[in-house]
């Protein structure tokens, strides 16, 4: 894949290195009669980009929800840079930094595209109904605040400025998906999970977003984790990929060496390279 | 002792007759997937029919009987296409809403053509009382229960043994895939309507009989939702033991502790299960994909 | 026709009525309110009266069902709490000013118990507790007769001003709307910050909402006792208008009135709760003046006023949602839309 602007790198001194790592360690997470991952551990080391690939039901939704909290593993922790985690509620990983966007676009219709990214400042506002109902000056401030940072760090960065009163409804498939990774920006993410940020798009709305990963994650510091398979993107700006088959883990490595690991060729049976 | 008895078992058959009314409730949620706010007001409808047809164009009562299943049919189906198929797309909460509203418009309908006055249609049944060593039982009830129970058994074998019923059952899980093995699937979700409306009508005519027909009869729907709800909505199993037990705890309290408690009882029993176990004795927990 | 609006910072913006023409027709807005007692006939003024309290219960409503999507069946009963509590306390001599907002405080709480069972289901479940909630509280209404006067009802004695007593429909107006521009206000703020949001969060997509941090259970909850409270306000100064009420009129078909209401409306916007209500009062209104213009016709034509009402709600709900789903704000947005850009089309 052609037209990356530059090669992954590790978070470079001159950004300031917010990232945590993210450690998945022995978790194992059944449904009924379903074994959906066994004894998963891999590391995601903080300020790099760190791929999670197999094919489908290899497991690695089931991975990322439980990273957010949805599912409990049966055994084995997650850990946000030295925090464990494994038992924090949902809503409560916001705040301790975690971010993430979803696989089929999960944008709140009611709301504009800048409402929908104000929301990912939620975990910052703290001022009460009171205050609300009646607009007190602190609340305005905050309020004030949430927009100006909205608008400079991430709608400028995203380019989404011409579209910001929209109704997301109304948008193409592939601004959407801008739009919600515009969403988990604004939650001032310090591990960013990305479920299949491409999927659906065309080569340069692929490009596009590849960039503007590479920029967040050199920009920010921020470690990026990401669920994807369009190989040549994966290959491309990843510095680190675990494969998941049939819920376990059969390869970590670099690009090159996962490329050329015996295991990954038949797990995929021949379709190394999608594009 | 005998009070006990008696209550118990009056609570039990009355429970009976009420699983029909959930019976209904549960074709439909698990047929369609639409949560049926109007199960009572379409029992009640089918009861004044019958009464119309029975008493004002003097009909014997079996015919009036089965011309009120015919027109409940026929207006199950024509709600079907009009309200409910525009409706196809819109989030859940919206379609409970149209049956809120339908159960208004039904409600009112009612009251305007009929009155508020109790009226009292003609027994299918004979009403002589039964004992049961001493316990008093009254004909009607023991005789609503059996036609209960017979609707019932019927309707379980139908949905496990007759090619409809799993066709019907097949379009209610994966509509897409039902339909690609050739099931007419509009076909099946209007019979889905059609029998849940005959099926409600049967109640409705029953209890009428037996307790007299006024607009509150749709009241007594409204335990119904807490045996839903105890069941599971999507469990017909579930619906048929809950409506039971329902009726049994409604009996006795109103036997112990005084009429005027049939009125709360069942709501407090509602709001207990929800917060303790919410989707019931049977029901299928729904695991949402992310 | 307007060219546009140009703000040079955020703040403007984000100002309620950001635009000097929007300011405008706001003034004109509630001067024309303000001095309605003055130019409209007793008719008008005790109809607007009652708009108003209809108007604040809708407000509540479209917080908790039309933001929030939380669909709520006891809204009566919870208009009910209200006006018991101005009863009780009036009773007592608390004044107005201390037992509307301690009638709101009271219902909110219970709005709260009534949210509960959010906490581990949704959708119809909700639906069906709220509707045991509401019988279970006009169980109350009808039974605890020394504090709610039983089946016969109660009466509520007059607000009371310093001595000066409200007495009559041009003070009971002041009062109302009142109340119904704060609290319109105070809606409509609420939209506009993390928690109007939040709620809509809530009712779109909630697992993205908790993934954000949106603590859905006390956001649920929060939705809940806030449309109580503006219920219990409302039931408040329902109390003080009518001056006496009976349990039978905190029904179902109440609940079902404001529903309709916040469908007809427009689902979760501040402007769409007073279409609503407007509309929905004129409803039985003119059921009203049809049945005395036809009874030449029909002798019995008032005692079908009811249920020809509840039909009327029912059909409502429906067409609306069939085919406006979006509610009157829909067609109020496509008119002005049409002003603004003529002589253009698009």
């Amino acid at each position: 894949m052609t037209g990356i602007v530059s090669t992954p790198i590790a978070a470079n001194e001159s950004a300031q290195i917010t990232g945590l790592s993210l450690t998945v360690e022995g978790v194992d997470l059944r449904f009924g009669g379903i074994h959906a991952l066994r004894n998963v551990s891999f590391k995601a080391k903080a300020g790099e980009v760190t791929a999670v690939i197999g094919p489908n039901g290899a497991g690695k939704t089931s991975v990322f929800n439980t990273i957010s909290g949805f599912y409990r593993p049966n055994a084995g922790t997650v850990h946000l840079g030295d925090e464990d985690i494994t038992k924090v509620p949902v809503h409560a990983r916001a705040k301790r930094g975690l971010a993430r966007t979803f696989q089929n676009i999960a944008l709140f219709h009611g709301l504009s595209v800048l409402e929908n990214i104000k929301l990912g400042g939620h975990h910052t506002m703290h001022a009460g109904v009171f205050s609300a109902l009646v607009y007190s000056k602190s609340m305005q401030e905050k309020e004030l605040a949430l927009r100006e940072e909205v608008e400079r760090r991430v709608i400028d960065f995203l380019e989404l400025d011409h579209i910001r009163h929209q109704s997301v409804d109304v948008l193409p498939y592939g601004l959407q998906k801008r739009v919600e990774l515009a969403r988990a920006l604004a939650m001032r993410p310090r591990v960013l999970m990305l479920d299949e940020p491409v999927a659906g798009m065309n080569r340069e709305e692929t490009e596009d977003m590849a960039r503007f990963i590479l920029d967040v994650q050199e920009e920010w510091g921020v470690t990026v984790l990401l669920v994807e398979h369009d190989m040549g993107m994966v290959m491309d700006i990843s510095s680190h990929v675990v494969v998941l088959n049939f819920g376990q883990v059969i390869a970590t490595g670099t690009p090159a060496e996962v490329r050329s690991h015996p295991q990954v060729i038949e797990a995929y049976l021949g379709a190394e390279e999608a594009h | 002792m005998i009070e006990f008895a008696e209550y118990s078992l009056l609570g039990l058959l009355s429970g009976g007759v009420m699983a029909l009314i959930a019976l209904s409730f549960v074709l439909i949620y698990k047929g369609t997937g639409v949560v049926n706010f109007a199960v009572g007001e379409v029992m009640m409808l089918g009861a004044y029919l019958y009464y119309a047809a029975a008493v004002t164009f003097e009909l014997p009562p079996v015919v009036a009987f089965l011309i009120s299943i015919g027109v409940i049919s026929i207006l199950a189906m024509i709600v079907e296409r009009t309200v409910l198929r525009p409706l196809s797309g819109q989030p859940a909460v919206a379609v409970m809403m149209a049956t809120i509203g339908m159960s208004s418009i039904m409600h009112g309908t009612i009251e305007t053509i009929w009155g508020g006055d109790t009226y009292q249609p003609p027994g299918l049944l004979p009403r002589t009382p039964v004992f049961l060593g001493e316990v008093l039982i009254p004909g009607a009830v023991l005789g609503n229960f059996a036609i209960a129970a017979i609707l019932i058994g019927g309707f379980l074998a139908f949905f496990r043994y007759s090619k409809t019923g799993i066709a019907l059952r097949a379009t209610a899980s994966d509509p897409v895939t039902a339909a690609t093995l050739g099931i007419n699937i509009n076909f099946a979700t209007r019979l889905t309507w059609m029998l849940a409306g005959s099926v409600g009508t049967v109640a409705g005519v029953l209890i009428a009989s037996s307790a007299g027909l006024a607009p509150s009869l749709s009241g007594a729907a409204l335990g119904v939702f807490a045996a839903i709800i105890l069941g599971g909505m999507d469990s017909v199993l579930g619906a048929i033991v809950a409506s039971l037990i329902l009726g049994w705890v409604e009996s006795i309290s109103a036997g112990y502790l005084g009429g005027k408690s049939r009125d709360v009882i069942p709501y407090v029993v509602v709001l207990l299960i929800l917060v303790v176990r919410p989707y019931g004795i049977f029901g299928t927990r729904t695991i949402e994909r992310l | 026709m307007r060219t546009g609006v140009f703000y040079e910072n955020f703040q403007n913006e984000e100002q309620l009525w950001n635009s000097p023409v929007k300011r405008l027709w706001m003034l004109a807005f509630i001067c024309a309110l303000l001095t309605l007692p003055f130019w409209g006939t007793q008719y008008i003024l005790a109809m607007a009266c009652i708009v108003g309290i209809h108007v604040i219960a809708t407000f509540g409503l479209n917080l908790t069902t039309g933001n929030a999507g939380l669909i709520s069946l006891s809204h009566g009963a919870f208009l009910g709490v209200g006006c018991y509590t101005v009863a009780y306390l009036g009773k007592l001599g608390v004044p107005f000013y201390v037992t509307i907002p301690i009638a709101g405080f009271l219902t909110a709480m219970l709005g709260v118990i009534v949210g509960l069972p959010s906490l581990k289901v949704k959708g119809i479940y909700l639906a069906i507790a709220t509707l045991a909630a509401h019988f279970i509280l006009s169980f109350v209404f009808r039974e605890w007769t020394p504090v709610t006067g039983g089946v016969q009802g109660t009466t509520i004695p007059r607000a009371n001003l310093f001595g000066y007593q409200l007495m009559g429909d041009k003070d009971n107006f002041y009062l109302i709307y009142f109340l119904a521009i704060v609290l319109g206000i105070a809606a409509r703020n609420l939209g506009r910050t993390y928690i109007g949001r939040a709620f809509v969060a809530v009712r779109d997509r909630d697992i993205s909402a908790e993934i954000l941090g949106v603590n859905l259970l006390k956001t649920k909850l929060l939705a809940f006792a806030t449309g109580a409270f503006y219920a219990g306000v409302a039931g408040g100064v329902l109390g003080y208008f009518y001056g006496a009420i009976v349990p039978d009129y905190f029904s179902l078909t109440l609940s079902i009135f404001y529903l309709a209401a916040v469908i007809v409306g427009g689902l979760g916007s501040v402007l769409g709760s007073i279409f609503g209500a407007l509309f929905m009062t004129f409803v039985p209104e003119a059921l009203r003046l049809l049945s005395n213009a036809s009874s030449h016709w029909f002798p019995n034509a008032a005692g079908l006023v009811l249920p020809m009402g509840q039909v009327v709600f029912g059909l409502l709900i429906i067409i609306f949602l069939v085919f406006e789903p979006h509610g009157l704000t829909a067609n109020w947005r496509r008119v002005k839309r049409y002003f603004h850009l003529w002589p253009f089309k698009t």
